[in-house]
């Protein structure tokens, strides 16, 4: 546990490095490739999603293998509030998906987040597959097939039918995400989400009522998980049970573990690396008639087991115990 | 709803409660004694069901292809322990979550590459193949019998081995106290390969008996893994009495619920589950 306490003050170095980073994003559409701009909007989607999963895995200390019901609650919402024949406003459909989304997690949230380690995992996986099923099963919400979203949401101001608009208002939201979390770390509710991970019973004894901020955290994290679906959906125009797949979740896991936990930064990082990754992975040539990108779940599998056995840590992980043991030799 | 209909799906519901029951005791013992949460134990139910298409129509025997499924799938569990589980013991979940998680992935797409993606079926023995009659229009299929057959000797094995022999003792010593079990003179490490190896057969004898009537399709270990850890959410991690006790009522619930409350037959299960949560949230029989 005390390995993701120290990234809680991020290095200078790195804060430099994510300035330049969001930097970078801000110029890519004039650099890139029209594909890639798409590309990197659905990272930064990722992105958000990876970091309300980081508020109960890197802060709170809680291992949700369900997260991705969220993710799909919001998108599903923007499918049904969309009517076939014209866009929808932005400004009321938005909370109102995301509304959705906290609802959801408020509601199995109650349940969960009495649970504990294992139990809380299993708890979380079986929830998010009742969701799963409840619209793999049923034709009225869609069936497997899915449904389509035909129109981006309407902002009025401006027009997210223009890639270039919706890339940067993409960008702001992540920023604004980012920027929201990190002020909430440094909270009271989040420091006694700290607390909680580090000693629930120590934070009960103190007087805490941990049920409640559990509960506030899993609600919390599951609205910000519904507005990266909320925006994956108006950007892919189609949302199906996949989204809400326990796959999902745990890529979700794999981002924000690849890029460090508890920091946030490290989950933006992670998922640009993870879709980054399976893009690469599904990319592969045939060879020899063994068509290698076909297999692309193999070659994951096989990074995630390798990276989980000796780089357990991540990318910010090992950046930041770099940097640390730096600051040792300095101090 | 006649009796001959209620009883045939009372057999039903004990006869999915026991398959359910064997995988979920697999994934609690290896829980309860080692630690280690598998989500990689439904691929365990898949391969089993794989195992048994291809050395039934390479033997053209189904009691050889069970005989040689197991045998294989305990060698499978013990060389999977010995080169990946071992260094996780005493990791945190989390990392155990993902490792299992990366497993799955190999694991599915192995199988897409040594079996394809298609759907295929086992067929039943001509010795087993045959049905009761219990009214004029209604009989019950023999080979439901014989898989809860299975299942209850493999239970009643499982809890002579653990309660009755030496070796059950250490398994049940080194769950209690690793360090002064090992202190003692007992092979922990040989202890976990075993109760390892035992879980991944479980799973995999599961999959095998259950084949001829669920065939043999990709992504058949993932909706299976979800209802086990339902299973011992319910009966309460560790506990394998809970785990039969519960996977009998999931059974129940689920059977019945698809004949009386179709529409809501999905849910029942979950309902279930969260009711036992609000109830008791470590699981009806908590160790």
């Amino acid at each position: 546990m005390t390995h993701q306490a120290n990234l809680e003050t991020l290095p200078r170095g790195l804060q430099i490095a994510l300035a330049l980073g969001f930097l970078a994003l801000a110029a890519f559409p004039f650099i890139g490739s029209d594909f890639y701009a798409q590309m990197v909007a659905r990272m930064m989607i990722l992105g958000i999603f990876a970091m309300s999963l980081d508020l109960l895995l890197g802060v709170t200390g809680l291992v949700s293998l369900g997260h991705a019901a969220f993710f799909g609650l919001a998108g599903y919402a923007l499918a049904f509030l969309t009517p076939a024949g014209e866009p929808v406003s932005l400004w009321w459909t938005l909370p109102a998906a995301v509304g959705a989304s906290a609802l959801g997690a408020f509601v199995i949230g109650f349940f969960v987040v009495r649970t504990r380690g294992i139990y809380f995992i299993m708890v979380t996986m079986a929830f998010a597959q009742m969701v799963y099923y409840l619209f793999f099963d049923n034709k009225v919400l869609g069936g497997s097939d899915g449904i389509y979203v035909n129109f981006k949401p309407n902002a009025h101001l401006f027009d997210l039918e223009d890639k270039r608009v919706f890339y940067y208002f993409t960008l702001a939201v992540l920023l604004l995400v980012y920027l929201f979390l990190r002020r909430l770390l440094w909270s009271p509710f989040g420091r006694a989400l700290a607390g909680v991970r580090i000693n629930e019973h120590r934070m009960r004894a103190v007087g805490y009522g941990t049920f409640g901020y559990k509960l506030a955290a899993f609600t919390l994290a599951g609205a910000l998980a519904g507005l990266a679906g909320y925006l994956w959906a108006a950007q892919t125009g189609f949302v199906n049970p996949e989204l809400m797949g326990f796959h999902m979740s745990a890529h979700a896991i794999m981002m924000v573990i690849l890029g460090g936990m508890g920091n946030f930064a490290g989950a933006i990082i992670g998922a640009f690396a993870f879709e980054w990754l399976l893009h690469w992975f599904k990319d592969l040539p045939t060879v020899g008639g063994f068509n290698a990108g076909k297999h692309w779940q193999l070659w994951m599998g096989l990074f995630i087991v390798l990276a989980v056995a000796f780089a357990p840590r991540g990318l910010l992980g090992a950046a930041a115990r770099l940097g640390s043991s730096k600051e040792r030799e300095h101090g | 709803m006649d009796v001959a209909n209620f009883l045939i799906q009372l057999l039903n519901s004990v006869q999915y409660g026991l398959l359910l029951f064997m995988l979920a005791a697999g994934l609690t013992l290896i829980f309860g004694i080692m630690g280690v949460v598998n989500l990689a134990h439904g691929s365990f139910y898949m391969l089993g069901a794989y195992l048994a298409w291809s050395l039934s129509s390479l033997t053209g025997n189904f009691a050889l292809a069970l005989l040689g499924g197991a045998a294989l799938s305990v060698i499978f569990g013990l060389v999977l322990e010995r080169l990946l589980f071992r260094h996780f013991y005493d990791r945190d979940h989390l990392d155990q979550v993902l490792l299992t998680f990366g497993l799955i992935y190999i694991f599915e797409e192995m199988r897409s590459i040594l079996w394809g993606d298609d759907v295929h079926g086992v067929q039943i023995p001509a010795l087993l193949s045959a049905s009761i009659p219990l009214t004029e229009n209604l009989s019950y299929p023999v080979y439901r019998l014989f898989i809860s057959g299975v299942c209850v000797a493999l239970a009643l094995g499982l809890y002579f081995l653990i309660s009755k022999t030496r070796l059950g003792m250490k398994i049940r010593a080194g769950a209690f106290n690793r360090d002064m079990t090992e202190s003692l003179g007992v092979n922990i490490k040989l202890i976990h390969a075993i109760v390892f190896a035992l879980g991944v057969a479980l799973a995999t004898v599961a999959g095998m008996v259950a084949s001829p009537i669920s065939s043999v399709y990709p992504n058949m270990g993932s909706q299976v893994l979800i209802m086990c850890f339902v299973v011992v959410v319910i009966g309460g991690i560790g506990s394998v009495r809970g785990a039969l006790i519960s996977a009998l009522l999931v059974g129940l619930v689920d059977t019945f619920g698809k004949v009386l409350l179709p529409q809501l037959a999905g849910m029942l299960v979950y309902m279930l589950m969260a009711a036992v949560l609000l109830w008791k949230p470590e699981g009806l029989f908590k160790q």
